[in-house]
């Protein structure tokens, strides 16, 4: 299935290149530069390319492109999502997915990478498996190692491996015992000029930290589980369960995981917390625009709206923006022309405003559409659909754990158009 | 000496630092000294970023393995690693590096396998050094050892040790490790890859794992198949239901694998479901209601579709799959589904793909190009969700693209007003390239509707005044089609492009107009000459799509109005012949012969005009997904619009299905646990796909338990209470679920099988049942509502005295009845079970429902009234005598008996003359059964048949007894103490039995 996988930064140096069957050349990259070239931003890189002799599908994430070179049919998003499992797992060991942190830990990356895939099959993407296989770096292990000489590498199969639940292994250990869990949801939305909604929905997903000794079984139930509209699990949720009860059994992986995202339904209205008072105009003559927006609150549910922030990609003849803001600080980066105005908390009292000049390039034809505003926000203790979680029970193990759910509200893709 | 080596080596920056180090450690010893250096120096000189020559490095590296402290050798083993990651040339280490393959320390030894993987093709003498290493590690005790000893010696691609390979596979493929056996698995691709003559073989393995039941094997046994025997399809059959029924405990990796070869298998094996979609449900149910009571009644009718429960198998357990984390896992279901489940149930996936549509950008891309594909075939499905496919300013040019795609594809007419409106803010995107494409859009959904093409050309003309040059040149390019479907009345838009024609510079777009004014130039009489004129001034600079368009235009001018334009045409000929681009000259001459006449042209000449001027027919403005569908969806294939090396193409549907017992196996299958039930039951019919059938359907109605344990231990725990209270138990659920046809279906079964069981002792099923239907309502009396009717002979399911009736109503007329229930009924104290209102009927469409009556033994006629929402009909049922009766099972003895208690005035006789065919004992008992609804008591006497029955209502005794006398005359005798019933009853007999 997956032949080579070769690690490109972005300006298009190769760092590290894997192959599980037998050797390709890197030149076989230069038809993806060669795309790349064309589609100028990277993220315009079309995911699948051919080639005379191989296919190369591609991700791109956090500035590093994940190439991986196919001989044969195989279905792409298999090949996608095992690429982005793969940059998830080197987040999960090493805190990020950059080329720098990727160079640091060449060895474990390549040890990594080994038992993803045997002859280009997956064989082991359970981050629970793979970290019984190869330990995760830290100061104090590779310590103890130099002055031992013992290694990363376990030398026994893990547990995970052979059962039916390779997400969890055995003899956990904690002495807090204790579960938390995250609402997260996101609202999507699509407001016009005039700030009526064009297109609203709700995204949630539900991640956990589950830290319990042995082997619990848990199950989360909620209040009002007719919220959810679709739904899709970890491995480990029994959906037969859901089917019959809408109830949450599971027995959880160990640490951090996204126990199910979900889609509330589309009949639902959409509360859109905030609204916008925007007037952005550029002028025929004398190459100069004007800007002036204004936030006010909208539906809150009475909390408080943080973390506001407005993005605006601004037209490629925008010189530079002189402002003022009477909350918060804005950024305008020449570069990719994109205007950040970070608000932070939002007071119903005093409106937060910016507002001021944008200076156009002289000569330039007045641009042809308004840029949209891309809103950021964070409500906390609300999930927006009103979805709650009512109890959560724990079997087959006897202590008590310590349980906690929190609820956020974030905006999504919350855009605005002028 | 080693230490003044390595100084040498590195540059001079590091040379201070070096020697500090060395005075610090003086008091070390020489080996000691040496050690640390180089365990320290090229540490210093990677964070200092230096370049340390590679080849003095590899010397260095060659002694740090070959010294005899593990911790040294690591330490070069992970340089040599972080080389091979680089893409660095190892190689020449090779030698010292393989000496390390049995080292104590795991990860030396990992790190030894990673180097030896990626080198042993090229050393092929050194690498067979490592091999009885990895034999003896096959024989380790640890099956984590055993299995990547099995990995790396599958890897070394060396063809000498293919046997060895070969036998280590046998031997790992029977290993009682279930992971072992994965690996083997997979070292069978490697071999094949190695070896493409060891494929018979590998087969062999492959079939002796496609058994093996661990969800670790299954999904890398199923890759090895499709790696190495993709067309064995016959190696599947035995172990297709376990894979079905596997399927939701493999790893998701396994899960995408097998479901793209389940869906292959699924088409060469079932028949498709598509043929009769909407009438599929009922004619299961027909199906059902023949052979439960008369099989040869199907032969008359034309065979139904029926789904192979093996196809329903795989459709149901690949379901809750729709709710996996892994998008291929989601996608591959949902091929599944859209290649192979009745076109009703495809829209289930709809939602789920919907969902990756939040998941990142590759698999949004992916995921869209599907949804684009089938969004052509199946509006309906996506339509809702239409919004979730608005574009947004920061999505990737792709992207915007395909989704631009979709909403075309799902424009209609109630819709396209909102599209419309949205595709206004698209054209002004800052994004070029989108806008063009949106622009195009427009074009074909005004194609596509007519009713909004004139808005949309409006539009497209207020883009032509638009100032990114894109645009209008889009824009050009689209009007150009649209006049093209409609030509009429259109010149104005044509004159005002001509105005546009100095300002346009993209080359499609002048083009465009000046092939707009070739082919309208009657209608721009004025202009078109102009144009030609400021072209012929411009000729030479033109990109060649544009000279060629000026010739064009030049010919068709020339042909309509030659006094104005000769000269001009004259001179562009001229220009055309000399001009560099060979398509150009070429054009010129061509045409040149063709519209100047002159002697060598010839006949070709007359018909000049009507060659350029002849009425050319519009494009059709279509998708770009249109043909896609010749590709599996989710394949790579797909999603290239191009076969791609190793696909396999979806056979069509067979016309009949092959044999379905291939499947069967010997295993002990859920379906076996109904076994002893059945034989205990004795029921006639009881073959094993009736069973699963039945647990199939009942498995729906407990919405998608995957594994049939459930159905089984449910159904078995209810069968063994076998209780009246538990008939009546279910009959409750069958009355609320009236309508729902399947599932009554299962719950008929399942009664009937409870009642043989409860009720054998008394009252046995007819062994024969013919049917005949009744005419309840004509569909002429009936304003379009046909209703006919009769009597299944089965138990009543409601109450016990009550007749048991089937009536089945059809919708003659051409628009759909609602509302059709039993409205008054006449004698009022008439006992009647009525069937569940039917909220609608759709033309064409027939309905099966059941009713009982309690006619309370008399052939007095139930009159009821069938109602629509808007009419009444009177109706009623007239049963026959024979009817009115159940059979019932005693022995001869026990017949004498009640027969003896039944005389004088509740007997009655009569000699009957018979027809010369019926005299044979068998067709005795079908005349007879088929009047009368009653059980054969088996004879001693070989002229003497007797018949056993009850009445429904009052449970009275009814025997009959026939005594065959010489010359086909025969003594008839009827007991009971009903002897109204008895002289109807001997009155039907004597009939059907004179007739031949």
């Amino acid at each position: 299935m997956i032949h080579s996988l070769f690690l490109i930064n972005h300006t298009g140096d190769i760092f590290l290149e894997k192959h599980w069957k037998s050797v390709i050349s890197r030149s076989v990259c230069d038809y993806f530069f060669e795309a790349k070239e064309k589609a100028g931003d990277p993220e315009n890189v079309p995911p699948v390319l051919q080639t005379p002799h191989h296919y190369l599908i591609t991700i791109y994430r956090g500035k590093l492109f994940l190439l991986s070179v196919i001989q044969t049919e195989v279905p792409p998003l298999f090949v996608i999502e095992f690429l982005h499992r793969v940059a998830d797992t080197f987040q999960d060991y090493f805190g990020e997915c950059s080329e720098g942190v990727i160079k640091d830990n060449v060895v474990t990356v390549y040890e990594l990478l080994e038992e993803m895939l045997d002859n280009g099959f997956p064989l082991a993407t359970e981050s629970n498996v793979l970290k019984e296989m190869i330990k995760p770096p830290n100061i104090l292990r590779s310590v103890v190692n130099t002055l031992t000489g013992s290694s990363n590498v376990g030398d026994t199969l893990p547990t995970g491996q052979l059962s039916n639940i390779p997400w969890r292994r055995a003899g956990v250990k904690y002495t807090n015992n204790e579960a938390y869990f995250d609402v997260i949801e996101e609202i999507d939305a699509i407001l016009d000029k005039s700030g009526t909604t064009v297109f609203a929905e709700i995204q949630g997903v539900i991640e956990a930290c589950v830290r319990l000794t042995g082997m619990p079984d848990l199950t989360l139930s909620f209040m009002n589980p007719r919220l959810l509209d679709d739904v899709s699990f970890h491995p480990c949720v029994r959906f037969k369960r859901w089917e019959a009860e809408r109830v949450l059994s599971f027995i959880p992986p160990d640490g951090n995981f996204t126990l199910m995202t979900y889609h509330v339904s589309s009949q639902n209205l959409v509360a859109i917390p905030v609204y916008v008072k925007q007037s952005i105009s550029f002028f025929e003559s004398g190459s100069c625009g004007r800007l002036d927006i204004t936030l006010g609150p909208k539906q809150t549910m009475g909390k408080m709206v943080e973390g506001l922030t407005v993005t605006i990609h601004m037209p490629k003849t925008v010189l530079s923006a002189n402002l003022t803001a009477t909350q918060g600080n804005y950024t305008y980066d020449l570069a990719t022309k994109v205007l950040v105005w970070d608000i932070g908390k939002l007071n119903p009292q005093k409106l937060p405003n910016l507002k001021g000049s944008l200076s156009v390039q002289a000569g330039a034809p007045k641009p042809e559409e308004n840029p949209s505003l891309n809103i950021g926000l964070k409500i906390q203790q609300l999930a927006i659909s009103g979805l709650k979680v009512s109890r959560l029970d724990m079997y087959g193990e006897k202590y008590k754990p310590f349980k906690g759910v929190k609820y956020v509200t974030k905006a999504g893709k919350f855009q605005v158009r002028t | 000496m080693e230490v003044g080596f390595s100084v040498g080596a590195v540059r001079t920056v590091l040379a201070s630092a070096e020697n500090l180090q060395l005075t610090l450690k003086t008091e070390l010893s020489q080996e000691e000294q040496a050690l640390t250096n180089t365990n320290s120096n090229p540490k210093d000189a990677e964070k200092a970023g230096l370049i340390v020559f590679s080849g003095l490095r590899n010397e260095d590296l060659k002694e740090m393995l070959e010294s005899n402290k593990e911790s040294h050798k690591l330490e070069a083993m992970k340089r040599v690693v972080g080389l091979i990651a680089k893409g660095k040339n190892a190689s020449e280490l090779f030698p010292a590096v393989v000496k390390n393959v049995a080292s104590k320390n795991i990860e030396l030894k990992k790190l030894v396998y990673v180097y030896l993987v990626r080198y042993a093709e090229e050393q092929q003498d050194l690498a067979l050094l490592s091999i009885s290493t990895f034999q003896r590690a096959l024989k380790d005790p640890n099956q984590f050892i055993r299995a990547s000893a099995l990995r790396v010696l599958s890897s070394i691609r060396v063809p000498i040790i293919v046997p060895i390979m070969m036998l280590a596979i046998k031997e790992a493929a029977a290993d009682l490790s279930p992971y072992v056996r994965k690996t083997s698995a997979h070292a069978i691709q490697k071999l094949y890859s190695l070896d493409a003559d060891q494929k018979e073989q590998l087969i062999e393995v492959i079939e002796k794992l496609l058994k093996d039941k661990s969800t670790l094997v299954a999904g890398s046994v199923v890759m090895a198949f499709e790696e190495v025997c993709p067309d064995r399809i016959d190696l599947i059959h035995k172990n297709y239901r376990k894979l079905c029924n596997l399927l939701v405990d493999v790893e998701e990796w396994g899960q995408v694998v097998i479901i793209s070869m389940l869906t292959r298998y699924a088409r060469t094996q079932f028949t498709s479901p598509w043929k009769e979609d909407a009438v599929f449900d009922e004619n299961n149910e027909k199906a059902f209601y023949d052979s439960d009571s008369e099989e040869k009644k199907g032969q008359t009718e034309s065979k139904p579709y029926i789904m192979d429960p093996d196809h329903r198998l795989l459709l149901r357990n690949t379901k809750p799959l729709l709710q996996s984390r892994n998008t291929a896992v989601v996608m591959s279901v949902a091929q599944l589904y859209w290649h192979l489940a009745p076109k009703h149930e495809v829209s289930i996936v709809t939602k789920s793909l919907v969902r990756l549509l939040r998941s990142h950008r590759e698999v949004q891309y992916i995921v869209l190009q599907n949804i684009a594909t089938m969004s052509i075939q199946r509006k309906g499905m996506f339509e809702p969700f239409m919004k979730s496919f608005y574009v947004r300013s920061t999505d990737a040019t792709h992207i915007k693209t395909l989704k631009l795609e979709i909403l075309t594809n799902l424009a209609n007419e109630a819709n396209i007003s909102t599209i419309l409106r949205e595709f206004q803010t698209y054209v002004k995107s800052q994004d070029k390239a989108f806008a063009a494409a949106t622009i195009q859009a427009i074009g074909r959904c005004a194609t596509n509707i007519s009713e909004v093409t004139d808005t949309c050309l409006n539009g497209l003309v207020l883009l032509l005044s638009n100032r990114d040059e894109t645009v209008v040149a889009e824009s050009v390019v689209v009007i150009k089609k649209l006049l093209q479907t409609q030509p009429t009345q259109h010149s104005e838009i044509i004159k005002h492009m001509a105005k546009l024609f100095d300002n346009i510079t993209v080359p499609m777009a002048r083009a465009s107009i000046l092939w707009l004014m070739g082919e309208y130039c009657e209608r721009v009489p004025k202009i078109a000459p102009d144009v030609l004129r400021k072209m012929a001034k411009t000729f030479t600079t033109e990109e060649d799509i544009v000279k060629l368009q000026t010739v064009n235009l030049a010919a068709k001018l020339y042909l309509t109005n030659s006094k104005q334009t000769k000269l001009l045409t004259q001179y562009i000929l001229n220009l055309g012949k000399y001009d560099q681009n060979y398509d150009i000259r070429d054009r010129t001459r061509f045409i040149r012969q063709l519209i100047v006449p002159n002697e060598k042209s010839g006949a070709l000449n007359k018909y000049a005009r009507r060659i350029l001027l002849a009425p050319k027919p519009a494009p059709v403005l279509e998708s770009a997904f249109k043909d896609r569908d010749r590709f599996q969806l989710g394949t790579l294939s797909h999603s290239l619009n191009i076969k791609a090396t190793g696909y396999q193409e979806l056979s069509d549907w067979p016309a009949v299905a092959p044999d379905q017992s291939v499947r069967n196996v010997e295993v002990i299958e859920p379906v076996k646990e109904w076994a002893p039930l059945v034989g205990k039951a004795k029921q006639p019919k009881s073959d094993d796909k009736f069973y699963s059938d039945e647990e199939e359907e009942k498995d729906e109605e407990e919405s998608e338990s995957s594994g049939s344990d459930d159905s089984s231990s449910s159904s078995s725990s209810s069968s063994s209470s076998s209780s009246e209270g538990l008939f009546y138990d279910f009959m409750l659920p069958c009355e609320l679920h009236d309508t729902d046809s399947t599932s009554l279906l299962s719950l008929y079964l399942f009664i009937n099988l409870l009642l043989c069981l409860s009720a054998q002792s008394q009252v046995t099923t007819p062994s024969f049942s013919p049917v005949k239907t009744y005419e309840l309502l004509h569909h002429m009396s009936g304003k379009g509502l046909a209703a006919k009717y009769h009597f299944p002979r089965q138990p009543c399911l409601y109450q016990p005295n009550m007749v048991a009736v089937q009536v089945i109503l059809t919708n003659c007329s051409d628009h759909s009845l609602e509302e059709i229930h039993i409205g008054d009924r006449s004698p009022a104290s008439l006992n009647i079970h009525c069937f569940n209102t039917i909220e609608r009927l759709e033309p064409e469409a027939s309905v099966t429902v059941s009713m009982g009556i309690d006619f309370s033994d008399s052939t007095q006629a139930a009159n009821f009234q069938l109602c629509t929402k808007t009419d009444q009909f009177s109706v009623s049922i007239q049963p026959a005598v024979g009817e009115l009766l159940m059979p019932s099972s005693m022995t001869e003895e026990e017949f004498c008996k009640d027969q003896g208690k039944l005389l004088g005035m509740n007997e009655t006789s009569a000699t009957i003359t018979m027809a010369t065919a019926n005299t044979s004992s068998l067709a005795i008992n079908k005349q007879l059964l088929s009047v009368a609804n009653v059980g054969v008591v088996s004879s001693s006497q070989n002229n003497i048949h007797r018949f056993a029955g009850r009445t429904v209502s009052s449970g009275a005794l009814v025997l009959v007894s026939l005594e065959l006398r010489e010359s086909s005359t025969a003594l008839l005798t009827i007991n009971t103490e009903k002897s109204i019933m008895a002289s109807m009853l001997l009155r039907d007999l004597k009939q059907a039995l004179a007739m031949a």
